[in-house]
């Protein structure tokens, strides 16, 4: 292809536009959060009057972290939220594997309904059913309970867990399973061989169940306000100080350090994942 | 979709282990997800002391002074942050894929991780990032703005009723554009090399590439990315509370039907919760997104069909 050495050396006009665009959009991407990052770093004074320079010996300060460590309970707050996603994890990933299992390896009287009952879920948000929803956890005695957040986003996660894996269950060979029958092995010991060739999309789903659960709000809100999460209690730490701008900017930190951890640690599953493994 | 190699084993009564694979998620769904609304959907239908109120409540809802307003507020901004999103989200979510799935193209991973970053992070984090950076005390968007010497333009406009609503959804497009970004790239990416070869050797350039080959083979996802948007932006909610509180101000000019459910459901300030009225609420907004996706889905089968007669 002509053109290639140069556009490898990134100097042909076209490739220079094209970086252009990629580097500015980049730039916008991550300015407002690098931004935070830094200032969340410096005395109040240089946070006003210096916004944009890095930190240095003179204006570096932790003291927006003190004011966290004594006043705000992020400690328990991340706990509750690691609770809560890996508690959801768990049950989407389980509980979605076995049943497209059920529906991707078996042929029986209504299994095109039911999985067509299970994919309205994908669409529909379960938010719209709160008013019931809350009626139903305080019935069971969940309110204010990790448990009860843990079941309503396995019962929102599993829809879209159901579809994505029984589609990949599909391509998995008959004759692998038949032969292991063949073998003696029962359902179980086919689910597991079945689960552990699916790792990779296992692993998506993973990431499209994690990212919505840990990030979100409402259900914290209004299902379990006395257990707040990371995202429930950033929030309400956040409109309470409003004022003290070292301790935001410290809270606000701390609060995406474990996403961007995890992100910038797993950004190939992330990428993969919402890529619905089309990347290789 | 299934592949005949892997053919489902033939039709016979339901074995007992298919009921324990599939009993516990239908368990959980069901009760949590499925009843959960069908009932609330049912309470929409009745009046708090429990008597038939047929479509009373939705009467109510869309024509009484005391609540048809806020309703047909929330409707309106509604529609005007899904066009943001239609407008601004996913054309720039595209051309940045379409530049990412170049062939050649150093720091492609690089970009890619940068720009979805945002999209991880909580609409909580976003929001207060973007609030502070607008925020006049700050000054940090008056100061940059001044830099490039557009500082007799800026304004703080989250506090303004016109332009709240406007950078309140440019915000959640900033957040959210990784995700169009990524779907298209999944689609370009699976166009074969040899076509777009073939038309470069014709002659076409990048735009007629795009315009005659790419666009048309993305089409389908073109449209999941249209229906995603849409059910997430009718069901928002978490950004305006964060940005703009409960009240959605100035004057409600960013109330999203996500806020409006919020303080009808539970009250707000002043306002006491009805549980009746936020059933018929999350009704409306059951029906406005049910709407969307039988479009969608109408629209997709007809497009498969005239593909694939």
């Amino acid at each position: 292809m002509a053109g290639t050495r140069q556009d490898r050396l990134g100097i042909s006009p076209t490739a220079a536009g094209k970086h252009a665009i990629l580097i500015g959009y980049s730039f916008i991407a991550i300015a407002p959060v690098a931004l935070i990052i830094i200032n969340s770093f410096k005395e109040r004074m240089p946070i006003f009057k210096q916004p944009l320079d890095l930190p240095t010996a003179e204006t570096f300060t932790l003291a927006g972290y003190e004011t966290l460590g004594k006043r705000g309970d992020f400690g328990a707050w991340l706990g509750n939220s690691v609770l809560v996603t890996g508690g959801s994890l768990l049950l989407v990933l389980l509980l979605g594997a076995m049943a497209a299992f059920a529906l991707a390896r078996y042929r029986f009287m209504g299994s095109r309904v039911l999985g067509l009952y299970l994919a309205i879920g994908i669409m529909i948000p379960i938010r719209l059913g709160t008013v019931s929803l809350l009626g139903i956890l305080q019935g069971l005695g969940l309110t204010n309970q990790l448990a009860g957040l843990v079941l309503v986003y396995t019962a929102a996660g599993l829809p879209l867990a159901v579809f994505v894996l029984s589609a990949f269950f599909r391509e998995v060979p008959r004759d692998l399973e038949d032969a292991a029958r063949v073998d003696g092995a029962n359902d179980w010991h086919v689910f597991a061989m079945i689960v552990r060739l699916a790792r990779p999309a296992l692993a998506a789903v993973a990431i499209l169940t994690m990212i919505p659960v840990w990030n979100d709000l409402w259900w914290p809100l209004v299902a379990a306000p006395g257990v707040p999460t990371l995202t429930l209690g950033s929030q309400q730490f956040l409109g309470q100080f409003v004022s003290d701008w070292n301790a935001v900017l410290a809270a606000l930190t701390v609060a995406m350090i474990p996403m961007l951890v995890l992100y910038v640690v797993f950004n190939r599953q992330f990428v993969r994942g919402l890529m619905g493994g089309a990347l290789k | 979709m299934a592949a005949p190699a892997s053919a489902p084993r033939t039709r016979r009564r339901i074995p007992w282990s298919v009921v324990g694979f599939l009993a516990p998620a239908l368990v959980i769904y069901t009760v949590f997800m499925v009843l959960p609304l069908l009932d609330s959907l049912r309470r929409s239908l009745f009046t708090a002391s429990g008597e038939l109120a047929g479509l009373d409540n939705y009467v109510t809802l869309l024509t009484d002074p005391d609540w048809a307003p806020r309703f047909w507020g929330a409707f309106a901004n509604n529609i005007v942050f899904f066009a943001i999103h239609m407008l601004v989200q996913n054309p720039v979510g595209l051309l940045l894929a379409v530049l990412l799935t170049t062939r050649v193209l150093r720091g492609r991973t690089v970009y890619r991780t940068l720009i979805f970053a945002p999209t991880v992070l909580s609409v909580v984090i976003i929001g207060f990032i973007w609030k502070l950076i607008l925020s006049p005390l700050w000054g940090v968007m008056e100061g940059a703005m001044e830099a490039v010497g557009l500082g007799d333009f800026y304004l703080p406009w989250l506090g303004l009723q016109g332009p709240a609503l406007i950078v309140v959804s440019l915000m959640s497009v900033w957040q959210f554009v990784g995700i169009p970004m990524l779907l298209f790239s999944a689609a370009l990416l699976s166009i074969p090399d040899e076509i777009i070869e073939a038309a470069r050797t014709d002659g076409a350039g990048a735009w007629r590439i795009f315009r005659s080959i790419q666009l048309p083979l993305i089409l389908p996802t073109v449209g999941i990315v249209a229906i995603l948007t849409f059910v997430g932006n009718f069901n928002a909610f978490d950004l305006v509370y964060t940005v703009q509180g409960g009240l959605a101000g100035p004057e409600f000019s960013t109330d999203l039907f996500g806020t409006y459910f919020f303080r009808t459901f539970f009250g707000f300030q002043l306002q006491l919760g009805d549980p009746v009225m936020g059933a018929t609420v999350a009704g409306m907004m059951f029906l406005i997104i049910l709407f969307g996706v039988c479009l969608y889905l109408f629209g997709a089968q007809r497009r498969l069909q005239r593909v694939d007669p």
